[in-house]
């Protein structure tokens, strides 16, 4: 079987959305020549009407995404950098993702934003390493950070054909993950269906999209001691809570490792509806971004805001010392 | 060709909505208040006489006059101000967001400059599903100050998008003059774009229309987008709030004076008495009609709040779980 990466597994549903689907087009910076990677061949396969290279007017294009979804289309937008969610955040949350409400369901907003290298790019410090993805969560816009390069797939063909607004983060640190994959299994993953990708009886870790694969690495080096399950959402909003209470109900102890800030972060949220449902052996412990973090820029510093596979090592142990 | 008369009864309809709306205001069947398009209704009814049925708008806060000149139910939209389920937007979005889409309003906008980009992406869309429309999108003088009208500027003219920038210029973003606000000139920005510009008397209904028609056409017929400066005059309060909390931005002299040229007058002096007086007792009678129809109308149930928010159905978990 093929090895496919997860960048290149982004690359394959876009170029498959927009073989199957007309209607489908992608927009934003430098998309024509694939700076990102993601966009590759797409251009000279599709055309530069459906391969719509943008000026840097991320506002403007984000809301003309919007009113181009209005008309029938199923715009896709790349955005180059995280940040740039926060200068578009007023046009995807307060227009996109109202618009359905607001008029009382005449219409759908089916746009989908991309960030392929969210969260910490070593190095590219405090301005181009955020992982804004607890903000969509929190006002309610369909929200999905795949870990794996089939879920990478599947999460974003199943974004494109959502009929509502989809916010996609590829998070750095997973696009050059590779996975042995079967071509043909390749499929929409729907929206809101979380993943267990390893078993285990004393403690449910949730880990939300690169830190999937730190967790795994960590319950196999804690294998010896503790038997980890590893839970991971794929979607943050809407969120697996049926499937993440079945896990907790049988391990009966939780911990979340989350690259989000620790105040009304992802975290916060997941204790705090597991917690209204199951009654847990010992205390939640959740590894996070500090409260306010800015990535600084020396590596050293970069690591030391994010959460570590040594924190994860420790909330574990902590939480199943308490027996 | 929409005749004098169709465009006298377009302006005296949202002249008369808008004093009926007030009245509901006061009487508090109409919650949370209005932006009263009084005095600028000849640029609501000039461009949209220049406009197809298929044709587009987006308006603003201040909103009424574009989405009934576009051709949406009086009834159904004096319904949705009440805040009633049989309103244009089942009661969800209220005087600040009406929308019907089958008439081509894609909504008025509560965010000053956000919809310009919207009616951008819409127009050219259209254009490559081969339905190609125009669409015209309505802001006010405080807009051309707003960085994403710019960009939506920039690129309509790129990409020779079909679409009117219409300036609403009535001197006033809510309380600050225009004089005080825009450097430089508001056609100028359209100008540094390479869009075409002009400025017309959005008193006149006729020279509005006129005006837009020139810029349909264009748009029409593959020359991109065009920007039409509407000087007009806003009779009324910034929002009906002003009516309870006088706001001391202008006097009554300067109010007095702008109301000398009134468009319903304008327009109606070049109808016949006889004319004028049937289209008055026939806009009477659909406004009596649909405050009839929208006091009559249920409201929504609560049940339902969350109804809509989400175009797939999902059903967003509930506040309290108790």
């Amino acid at each position: 079987m093929p090895w496919l990466s997860y960048q290149k597994a982004l690359n394959r549903a876009l170029t498959d959305a927009m073989a199957a689907d007309d209607t489908v087009f992608v927009l934003g910076e430098d998309v024509r020549v694939a700076a990102s990677n993601v966009t590759v061949g797409l251009h000279r396969r599709f055309g530069p009407d459906r391969v719509l290279d943008t000026p840097l007017s991320e506002q403007g294009f984000t809301s003309f995404a919007t009113g181009a979804a209005l008309a029938g289309l199923r715009p896709v937008i790349e955005f180059q950098i995280p940040a740039l969610l926060f200068l578009s955040f007023e046009q995807i949350t307060n227009h996109a993702h109202k618009f359905s409400l607001m008029t009382g369901g005449q219409c759908q907003v089916p746009v989908t934003y991309v960030v392929p290298g969210s969260g910490s790019r070593t190095g590219w410090a405090g301005q181009h390493s955020d992982h804004p993805y607890s903000l969509f969560a929190h006002v309610g816009v369909k929200t999905v950070v795949p870990a794996t390069p089939p879920d990478a797939y599947g999460l974003l063909r199943a974004a494109i054909q959502d009929p509502d607004p989809v916010v996609v983060f590829a998070p750095s640190a997973a696009l050059g993950v590779r996975e042995d994959v079967d071509l043909a299994t390749l499929a929409p993953v729907p929206l809101g269906a979380g993943r267990v990708h390893r078993h285990g009886t004393d403690v449910t870790v949730v880990a939300v999209g690169h830190l999937v694969h730190d967790a795994v690495a960590v319950a196999d080096d804690l294998a010896g001691s503790v038997s980890v399950e590893v839970f991971d959402p794929r979607t943050l909003y809407p969120f697996d809570w049926d499937g993440l209470t079945e896990s907790v109900r049988r391990t009966g102890r939780l911990v979340v490792i989350d690259d989000s800030n620790r105040t009304c972060g992802l975290a916060g949220e997941v204790i705090a509806t597991v917690t209204e449902r199951v009654r847990l052996a010992a205390p939640p412990v959740r590894v996070t971004r500090p409260d306010g973090a800015v990535l600084p820029f020396s590596p050293e510093l970069d690591r030391a805001t994010q959460p570590s596979r040594a924190q994860l090592t420790a909330a574990i142990n902590l939480t199943v010392k308490e027996r | 060709m929409t005749t004098s008369v169709e465009l006298y009864r377009t302006v005296r309809l949202i002249r008369r909505f808008e004093e009926r709306a007030i009245e509901l205001v006061r009487s508090g069947d109409i919650v949370g208040g209005i932006h009263p398009y009084l005095g600028q209704e000849a640029v609501a009814a000039g461009v949209c006489a220049a406009l197809g049925s298929g044709d587009l708008v987006t308006g603003t806060h201040r909103g009424h006059g574009h989405v009934l000149a576009k051709g949406a139910d009086p009834a159904r939209m004096m319904a949705e101000l009440t805040g009633r389920v049989t309103g244009l937007n089942k009661g969800r979005g209220g005087s600040m967001h009406a929308a019907d889409l089958a008439v081509g309003i894609l909504g008025a906008n509560a965010i000053v400059g956000a919809a310009g980009a919207i009616a951008t992406g819409a127009a050219w869309a259209h254009r490559q599903l081969g339905t190609p429309v125009v669409a015209a999108t309505f802001f006010g003088d405080g807009a051309v100050n707003e960085g994403m009208l710019l960009e939506a500027f920039n690129l309509a003219a790129l990409w020779r998008v079909p679409v009117v920038f219409v300036c609403e210029n009535n001197g006033y973003a809510t309380t600050m003059r225009v004089e005080d606000a825009v450097a430089g000139s508001i056609t100028g920005r359209a100008e540094a774009f390479g869009i075409p510009a002009s400025t017309v008397d959005g008193q006149d209904a006729e020279a509005v229309r006129a005006a837009a028609a020139v810029a349909v056409a264009r748009a029409r017929a593959g020359g991109g987008p065009s920007f039409l400066e509407c000087r007009t005059r806003r009779f009324d309060a910034h929002h009906t709030f002003e009516h309870r909390v006088r706001l001391r931005y202008r006097t009554d002299e300067e109010l007095h004076r702008i109301r000398a040229r009134d468009p319903v007058d304008l327009q109606g002096a070049r109808l016949d008495t006889a004319t004028r007086s049937e289209v008055d007792t026939e806009v009477e009678a659909v406004l009596d009609e649909a405050v009839a129809f929208a006091l009559a109308s249920p409201f929504p149930d609560p049940l339902t709040a969350l109804d809509h928010l989400y175009a797939s159905g999902l059903a967003a978990r509930p506040g309290s779980d108790v």
